[in-house]
């Protein structure tokens, strides 16, 4: 049995899923909570955020994330690919900056535009 | 000097700001400007890498900068003068602006409105006396959020956070990504400050032991900290003797709040509310100074900056109204708003009951959490409006509307009261 909260809205309910039951969940109060509960034990997901280090615009970083939620355990893989990343501006909103990051089916995005100042 | 004129002044070109500004103009007022002292637009939410921002209004999860910058586009479109790196110095109640920016030093503006939008500040070490020294290494988590995210620099490795609101929940995630060790969240209440979403999502997911019911009690170290010792606490928030330990870390960081920026608004002879500690403000989102409106974090600490760009739509359309003179605040009865049982305070605070106002929307936050629960509304004894909500909790902002036809039950005279009671 795990303990879960449900994240799905501001309620929180407190979940428990019984992985020896086929991942039944109680302590719901709707039917969220349920699907919740077994996406969260079976296949947790997580949109990435982050800066990857920005040249020729100015400032330091170029804010990015995933375009969707990645597979929790692709979570570091994904970062430390973010991490060695370097980019010149300019940059546009949503330009995919690696696409298929760490093989999880999501493009790594840039979260904002810069133009190619470069003072 | 020459003074310069403008129908419109907005300060602060954050969220708030832009979309007071765009309301503004798109009911006609040519004449605008919004003054920032940062140099780009957007305020906090250039430095909100992280998710969760745009629900309501775009039915999608943006990041901090996505949704800033589709603001900044409608800002753009419009003929809207935009001027950055330009610091208010001081309004008055006359709306004569002081002005300082590094290409045109020192200016002085007269605005026939003024739109009050500087955001909010975080609550400093001041404002919760630890003992202990006073090292390098104590910072707010929003300001380690703009080192990091902005300007990429590293603020330790071994991070302590006292106080469980969600700017420090947000980085003790991003901490842990970049590889730093995230020992403790402390939290002196029985529960935690921020949303259950980044309970799991920021601390869970790495691990970090969320401590509640506990403090810091003293910090270690001369030029850089070196340690904290925390604390149990007891039902008075008393540290209870023997349950104290010493943790190694290098960095601490506070999460303890927002509070709104007011030195203008003080300035400019605003009157404050000392619940929200913003100013207090009619329906039309104006403050006790004719000609000068209010809103976003400025007003009171808003969690959703959908909210925040719904209210200061308004602001801009009321400002619009002054303007053209088609609000007369001075008519119509004056009610109070009062908070009643269960409710920490409302905005507005005080209504003009005019007979040509359609809706009145309330902002208001809870005491405590619950679930099952009713809000009433009462104006001279008589219930005159019923809302229900499943849930309610300190942390969210809630909102009702009055239509007109609970708005013509309001007695003149009497106070339209707000309070929070269970529904069995
Ligand atoms: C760390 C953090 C995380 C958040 N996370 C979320 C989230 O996940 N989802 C969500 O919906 N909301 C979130 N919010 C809430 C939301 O971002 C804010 O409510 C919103 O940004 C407030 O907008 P604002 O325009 O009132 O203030 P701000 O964004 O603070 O803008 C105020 C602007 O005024 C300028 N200014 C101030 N004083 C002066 C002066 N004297 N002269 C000139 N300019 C001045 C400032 O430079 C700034 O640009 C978060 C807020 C914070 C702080
Ligand atoms: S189970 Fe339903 S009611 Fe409970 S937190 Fe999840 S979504 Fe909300």
């Amino acid at each position: 049995m795990k303990e879960l909260i449900c994240i799905v809205c501001p309620r929180g309910c407190h979940l428990k899923v019984d992985e020896n039951d086929d991942y039944k969940v109680t302590g719901h109060r709707c039917a969220r909570g349920v699907l919740y509960g077994y996406q969260e034990m079976t296949a947790p997901t997580r949109v990435v955020t982050s800066t990857v280090v920005l040249e020729n615009a100015g400032e330091e970083r170029c804010p990015v994330r995933t375009s969707q939620a990645v597979p929790k355990a692709k979570m570091f893989e994904v970062i430390d690919i973010v991490r060695k990343l370097k980019i010149s501006a300019p940059v546009s909103l949503g330009q995919v900056l690696v696409p298929d990051i760490a093989g999880s089916g999501a493009d790594l995005i840039a979260t904002r535009s810069f133009s190619g100042t470069g003072n | 000097m020459k003074t310069q004129q403008y129908d419109l002044v907005v300060i602060g070109g954050g969220p708030a700001g832009m979309a007071a500004a765009v309301s503004a103009y798109d009911q006609g007022v040519r004449s605008i400007v919004i003054l920032e002292r940062d140099k780009q637009l957007g305020g906090i939410l250039n430095q909100c890498i992280h998710n969760g921002f745009g629900l309501h209004h775009f039915k999608e999860e943006l990041s901090g900068p996505e949704y800033a910058e589709r603001y900044i586009k409608d800002v753009r479109a419009r003929d809207i003068e935009v001027r950055l790196e330009s610091m208010v110095l001081d309004l008055n109640s006359e709306r004569i602006i002081q002005l300082v920016s590094p290409s045109h030093g020192f200016e002085l503006i007269e605005a026939k409105a003024v739109i009050l939008a500087m955001g909010s500040r975080e609550r400093a070490r001041g404002g919760i006396g630890t003992p202990g020294t006073r090292p390098a290494g104590v910072l707010t988590a929003g300001a380690a959020q703009r080192y990091v995210n902005l300007e990429g620099q590293r603020v330790g490795e071994n991070i302590v956070i006292l106080g469980s609101g969600d700017i420090g929940l947000i980085m003790a995630r991003r901490l842990s990504l970049e590889g730093c060790k995230v020992h403790a969240c402390v939290e002196i209440m029985s529960e935690p400050g921020g949303l259950a979403r980044n309970i799991v999502q920021c601390l869970q997911d790495f691990d970090i032991p969320l401590l509640l019911s506990h403090t810091v009690t003293r910090i270690e170290g001369k030029k850089r900290i070196e340690a904290v010792h925390i604390a149990k606490v007891d039902m008075q928030m008393r540290p209870i003797p023997g349950t104290e330990r010493r943790v190694a870390c290098d960095t601490l960081l506070l999460s303890v709040g927002l509070i709104p920026e007011n030195e203008l608004s003080r300035a400019a002879g605003v009157e404050l509310d000392n619940r929200t500690k913003g100013p207090q403000v009619f329906e039309n989102l104006q403050t006790s100074v004719p000609g000068v409106f209010a809103c976003g974090n400025v007003l009171h600490i808003h969690d959703l900056v959908d909210h925040v760009s719904d209210e200061s739509a308004r602001a801009g359309r009321a400002a619009a109204a002054y303007l053209s003179k088609q609000t007369d605040t001075a008519g119509g009865d004056l009610i109070a708003l009062e908070a009643g049982r269960g409710l920490r305070y409302t905005v507005p605070q005080r209504l003009h009951l005019r007979p040509d106002l359609e809706k009145l929307d309330i902002f208001f936050r809870v005491t405590h959490t619950a679930e099952e629960q009713k809000i009433i509304v009462e104006s001279g004894g008589k219930q005159i409006a019923l809302f229900r909500r499943v849930h309610v909790a300190p942390g969210e902002m809630e909102k009702i509307t009055l239509p007109a036809k609970v708005l013509a039950e309001i007695q003149p005279g009497a106070k339209l009261s707000l309070r929070l009671e269970a529904a069995l």
